[in-house]
């Protein structure tokens, strides 16, 4: 039994969405967390529970609203439509910008932690060494927290590979566009294609288990080094 | 030229407020009981606390002043944390040059080699952070300090975390740093031993104040300071290596007072060395006592006398200039019916070489 072509395609869409999710999210995510973990603005804590929303949200819900604005008559969609861009909505891109927003906190919090468990005295031995407050970050917070950039990218990368519900709202499901494995997989039990259901669950349960694996030891062998 | 700190800074419910001149040469100690904001005081002046209001000169360069608050890292200082605080990635050698390569060329003064030889840690350099010793962790950390060349270098308790045998490892390398660099150095001490053992200028502090500074030899025998009058009182004096006396393995150091001898030291002639003498080894007498044991028998002047306690006195003496402590009892006082200006015979049983 092999891969039709169908599958292949939401196989290279699916980790194409994983791949730049997870790069979009370490980019916008690192300084968002740098912020929350040096920050001691009084009300920080709205943002934090604004960003671990997806959490505990129905994805339906998060899909839903973004469907709404991401259409034609929503904010975003016609944002985009004014600057001459397609609809957003039953698009990649949209898909994009749904994954960002719902895999959110599995990268902000594992970078916010690290952030955090640096603490304040390297960096200010930085500051006395000359160290810019750029610099510190370069030289002296990313490294010691790289260990968190492991799991947050893994992590963002693994919970937008097992989206379903987001993805189903806003992408539709089209075929070589926005069907991703996940749907792939729920079409294929629909028309009782067992085997090839088969084949992509075990695929994508093999693939999850092998990152966590990584995680894991990675971080171990962090842990026991620090000791 | 001088650093001048006048510095207020509001935290937590402590008020920190410091007006100080410090020469801007030798090691101050900042020296009081903890919690007195000594800590607080030290990263003030590097920085570290953005709040801190005032007036912060070094020499004729501004740190901070109204609205101008230089940042840490553009202050020309060096600054050792109480824990070595080492960069846990880096190894030793990247310790050390992480400031180094942060400060242009034509401003090293201290060359890594300098440093390196300074500290005694040629041998760690490949080893990360996690290898080294206690001792050695902050040996690397003052290193690293002083390879930025500073202009001023803060000490924060470096030695507090170690055991005495690890002290016992590092105060020399601290001496010989006093010695061969010119960089002044606050130093944040509650240890009096190691205040004796370094500073040249003292700083009390008391809740966020001070309450006294000056010289340290000075600072030592004022009576109207608590150290004067605490169990430990003693007086430092710098003496000079005169001669050695074979026969007996006797060092005799010579000061503008007389001559001590002590135990037979390994140093050349002409060396400069602190004594150390504790008022409570030393004892008066109104004539010269020539059948005793005791060795360091001096000429003084009775300058003050002040109760210490109910049934003791502390007595500061002026021995050719230089001031001595002696605590005797209020009894042995008025039998010898000491009171300012009198002559008498200060005899220290102990003495003790710095060094």
């Amino acid at each position: 039994m092999s891969l039709s072509d169908a599958d292949i395609s939401a196989l290279f869409i699916t980790l194409r969405l994983a791949g730049l999710t997870t790069i979009i999210l370490l980019l916008l995510g690192t300084p968002l967390a740098w912020w929350l973990a040096r920050s001691r603005w009084r009300f920080k804590f709205l943002l934090e529970a604004l960003i671990a929303l997806p959490l505990v949200l129905p994805p339906t819900v998060l899909g839903f609203y973004l469907l709404i604005s991401l259409g034609p008559n929503g904010p975003l969609g016609s944002l985009s439509q004014s600057l001459g861009g397609p609809s957003l909505a039953f698009s990649f891109t949209g898909l994009v910008i749904g994954s960002v927003l719902y895999s959110m906190p599995f990268v902000i919090q594992p970078l916010q932690n690290a952030f955090a468990a640096i603490g304040n005295r390297p960096l200010e031995v930085a500051a006395t060494l000359r160290a810019s407050p750029l610099d510190r970050f370069f030289t002296i917070a990313l490294p010691l927290a790289h260990s968190g950039f492991l799991t947050a990218a893994v992590l963002g990368f693994a919970h937008t590979l097992g989206e379903f519900g987001v993805v189903l709202m806003i992408g539709g499901n089209i075929p070589g566009r926005t069907q991703v494995l996940s749907i792939a997989i729920y079409d294929h039990v629909e028309s009782l294609e067992y085997g090839q259901a088969h084949l992509l669950s075990a695929g994508l349960l093999l693939l999850a288990f092998l990152m966590l694996i990584l995680v894991y030891a990675v971080n171990r062998r962090f842990a026991v080094a620090q000791q | 030229m001088s650093i001048q700190v006048s510095l207020k800074l509001e935290k937590e419910g402590f008020l920190l407020d410091v007006d100080l001149g410090i020469p801007a040469r030798g090691i101050t100690a900042l020296f009081g009981p903890s919690g007195c904001g000594k800590t607080t005081l030290l990263r003030a002046i590097a920085g570290l606390e953005p709040k801190a209001r005032g007036v912060l000169r070094m020499g004729g360069q501004v740190w901070q002043d109204g609205d101008c608050f230089l940042p840490p890292h553009r202050r020309p200082l060096g600054y050792v944390f109480q824990e070595a605080s080492l960069f846990p990635h880096l190894n030793v050698r990247k310790n050390l040059e992480y400031g180094l390569r942060r400060v242009p060329a034509d401003q090293r003064r201290v060359s890594l080699d300098n440093a390196i030889d300074l500290l005694d840690i040629g041998q760690l350099l490949m080893r990360k952070p996690r290898q080294l010793s206690g001792g050695e962790r902050q040996r690397v950390a003052i290193a690293r300090a002083l390879a930025v060349s500073p202009k001023l270098l803060l000490m924060d308790e470096p030695l507090a975390a170690l055991d005495v045998l690890r002290k016992q490892e590092i105060l020399p390398h601290l001496e010989s740093l006093h010695a061969r660099l010119d960089i002044p150095v606050i130093y944040v001490s509650h240890s009096p031993d190691e205040v004796a053992r370094l500073a040249d200028h003292l700083v009390l502090m008391e809740q966020g104040r001070i309450s006294a500074s000056g010289p340290i030899a000075d600072m030592l025998t004022r009576v109207d300071l608590p150290l004067a009058r605490g169990n430990d009182a003693e007086a430092l004096i710098e003496a000079r290596v005169a001669e050695h006396d074979d026969t007996y393995a006797l060092t005799c150091l010579d000061f503008p007072g007389g001559r001590f001898t002590v135990a037979r030291k390994d140093l050349a002639i002409g060396t400069v060395v602190r004594l150390r003498v504790i008022a409570r080894d030393v004892s008066l007498t109104l004539a010269r006592q020539t059948d005793t044991s005791i060795l360091n028998i001096f000429p003084a002047i009775v300058d003050e006398i002040v109760p210490t306690g109910d049934s003791q006195v502390t007595v500061k003496l002026q021995v050719g200039g230089i001031p001595l402590l002696s605590r005797i009892t209020r009894k042995s006082a008025a039998l010898l019916e000491l009171q300012p200006g009198k002559s008498v015979y200060a005899q220290a049983k102990t003495v003790a070489l710095l060094a």
